[in-house]
């Protein structure tokens, strides 16, 4: 559970987002949407306390994450970024084994080179395991982030009563892929998701999309909070129309939900 | 253990047996060669009861073996400082010779050779490492101060390096200025301080460096891990737990440190802290841990060659330091930039 209150965030006058109170829960995909500029990047950046706001707080499970330290922060918080670039020729293996950094103090124990075998599997990145990733398509990069971002958020199966919450938080990393790789993407984190522990909150640009998979939308505009609740009822025409600048047609179709058609 | 750690350690181990061959001709050759035989006659005088060392011996104790230890140390300071810069900065162009690091603690050492006699100061072993260290600091910090942009508060490589030309040009004008002035005579050797030199080794500048080198890579190892976290990105580092203001203080002050204290001792010593990352990353990859080791041994290793170099290719004179790196690190840098352009 997440909950932020009264977020306000400025650089010098500027406020990026003002006022945001929003409440997130766990086993829910909750995606941000709102036109450029509306502060969507910011918001997730404050609640993945990377920002700090000037006023109001974000609360872990009721705990205040102002004061939490990085290393602590980083056994239960993952981000997934637009595009990763790494300044040096590493290998994909070395890549996602970073997810387990802040599990390990020298070196990886047998748990996280199994945690990362599992996880490289599961996003097909294991036959590029030696490979550069300097060299990897811009699709092949983004699947071994996520898959270094779940290597970060891995919890084994056995340990019941888990202690805490497990936060995923999605800055825009569908930008750059193409659209089959988007859908096959958004099906894993909502696979993901799933697991009675972890809250996922991110950014996507795509209103069809978030439309389809998101159990909650919020709606940005100028910094400010819109609207927020299911895509049908955040997803009127009206409220499009006001806020994108663009005018819709909405279709309500059996099985996949509602689809928008501009004009 | 994956593939690539065994091989790594493979690698360091045949780096560290390099080194002490690199090492062992180091002592037997210079001015005057020792036969084998010489070198552990010297080393058993030392040792109560035995004979005292005849003036050959002493000569092999006092002068040649302090300098390659020095040598050796040097060297490794030069590549760790090296390897922790190009980690910082996300780029394999910077190295502590480039950003007035080196200029700055050698102007240092030389303010306190002229001004410390005038004022009688520094009768302490630490004084000059200080007087080092504090120079370093100043140029550093004028480098990233001046460089950095005035929107966003980030110093773009270009900056960094047009900044650190000219720092290296103000801080090489004033030890000329002050070598021009000064009657100590190490002070007074524009060349010493410009190009580099071992000449004025001794145990008491062994000891000192070898603290500041151990003590500095030993603090270096323990960031690896956050530094490897930090080639994605500072966002991409602070999201897996790194506090990357913190590392980049720590970082910082550990490679002024040991760059300026060798720099006390040695003048300013280019492109060892440019070209052994480099090598290093072409045999072993980019993963800080074995960079920070490998370019310890790797340092050491070149820097002792060009020594080898520099005091046998014009025997028995000898040739400062700093031609025989520049001369193998110029070429080595513009191929770098030329590569990487795209880093701009």
């Amino acid at each position: 559970m997440l909950n932020a209150s009264n977020i306000t965030f400025r650089i010098g006058n500027k406020p990026l987002i003002s006022d945001i109170s929003v409440s997130f829960a766990c086993s829910k995909l909750h995606l941000i949407i709102g036109p450029n500029g509306a502060g969507k990047s910011t918001l997730v950046k404050v609640l993945a306390r990377l920002l700090r706001p000037q006023t109001g707080k974000v609360e872990y499970e009721g705990t205040d994450v102002s004061t939490a330290s990085e290393a602590e922060l980083a056994k239960r918080r993952a981000v997934l970024s637009q595009a990763v670039e790494v300044a040096f020729p590493l290998t994909v293996r070395e890549v996602v084994m970073m997810g387990r950094y802040p599990h390990f103090g020298g070196r990886p124990g047998p748990t996280d080179e199994s945690v990362v075998d599992e996880v490289m599997q599961h996003f097909d990145v294991t036959e590029f395991s030696e490979r550069d990733y300097q060299t990897l398509s811009g699709g092949e990069r983004q699947r071994v982030n996520f898959a270094r971002v779940l290597a970060q958020l891995w919890r084994d199966g056995t340990v019941d009563a888990a202690p805490s919450c497990r936060y995923l938080f999605l800055d825009e990393p569908l930008t750059f892929l193409d659209i089959r790789h988007q859908i096959d993407f958004l099906k894993k984190i909502r696979t993901f998701t799933d697991a009675p522990d972890v809250v996922t909150v991110g950014v996507v640009h795509d209103l069809n999309l978030a439309a389809r998979f998101a159990d909650q939308i919020v709606l940005l505009n100028e910094g400010r909070l819109i609207a927020n609740g299911a895509a049908a009822e955040v997803l009127t025409a009206g409220r499009i129309e006001e806020v994108f600048k663009v005018k819709p047609t909405l279709i309500q179709s059996e099985g996949s939900g509602m689809h928008l058609i501009f004009d | 253990m994956t593939k690539q750690y065994a091989g790594r350690q493979i690698l360091i181990i045949a780096l560290a047996v390099v080194t002490l061959l690199v090492l062992a001709a180091s002592i037997r050759y210079g001015a005057i060669d020792f036969s084998i035989a010489e070198i552990s006659r010297a080393l058993t005088s030392l040792i109560p009861g035995q004979p005292a060392p005849t003036l050959d011996q002493r000569i092999f104790l006092e002068l040649r073996f302090p300098r390659a230890i020095l040598c050796l140390l040097v060297g490794a300071s030069l590549g760790v400082g090296g390897t922790l810069m190009q980690a910082l900065f996300r780029n394999p162009i910077v190295e502590p010779g480039l950003v007035g690091t080196s200029s700055g603690a050698a102007f240092g050492s030389a303010l306190f050779f002229v001004l410390g006699g005038v004022f009688h100061i520094g009768a302490s072993l630490w004084s000059l490492p200080i007087a080092a260290c504090a120079g370093g600091i100043i140029s550093t910090y004028l480098v990233f101060l001046l460089a950095r942009s005035r929107e966003d508060g980030r110093a773009s490589i270009v900056m960094l390096l047009l900044t650190g030309l000219a720092v290296n040009a103000l801080f090489m004008s004033a030890i000329g200025f002050l070598s021009y002035i000064a009657r100590d005579p190490q002070a007074r050797s524009i060349t010493f301080w410009s190009l580099g030199t071992l000449s004025g080794a001794s145990w008491k500048a062994v000891e000192i460096v070898a603290i500041s080198t151990l003590a500095g890579s030993i603090i270096a190892l323990r960031y690896a891990k956050q530094l490897n976290a930090l080639m994605i990105g500072e966002e991409e580092a602070t999201y897996l737990g790194v506090n990357v203001n913190r590392l980049k203080w720590i970082i910082l002050s550990v490679n002024v440190v040991i760059v300026a204290v060798a720099t006390a001792f040695t003048g300013v010593i280019s492109f060892v802290g440019l070209v052994v990352p480099h090598i290093l990353r072409m045999l072993g990859g980019a993963d800080n841990r074995f960079l920070i080791v490998g370019s310890a041994l790797t340092g050491a290793t070149l820097l002792t060659l060009a020594d080898l170099i520099a005091r046998l290719s014009v025997r028995p004179a000898e040739l400062p330091i700093g031609i025989v790196t520049s001369t193998v690190g110029v070429p080595v840098f513009i191929f770098l930039l030329r590569r990487r352009q795209y880093v701009f």
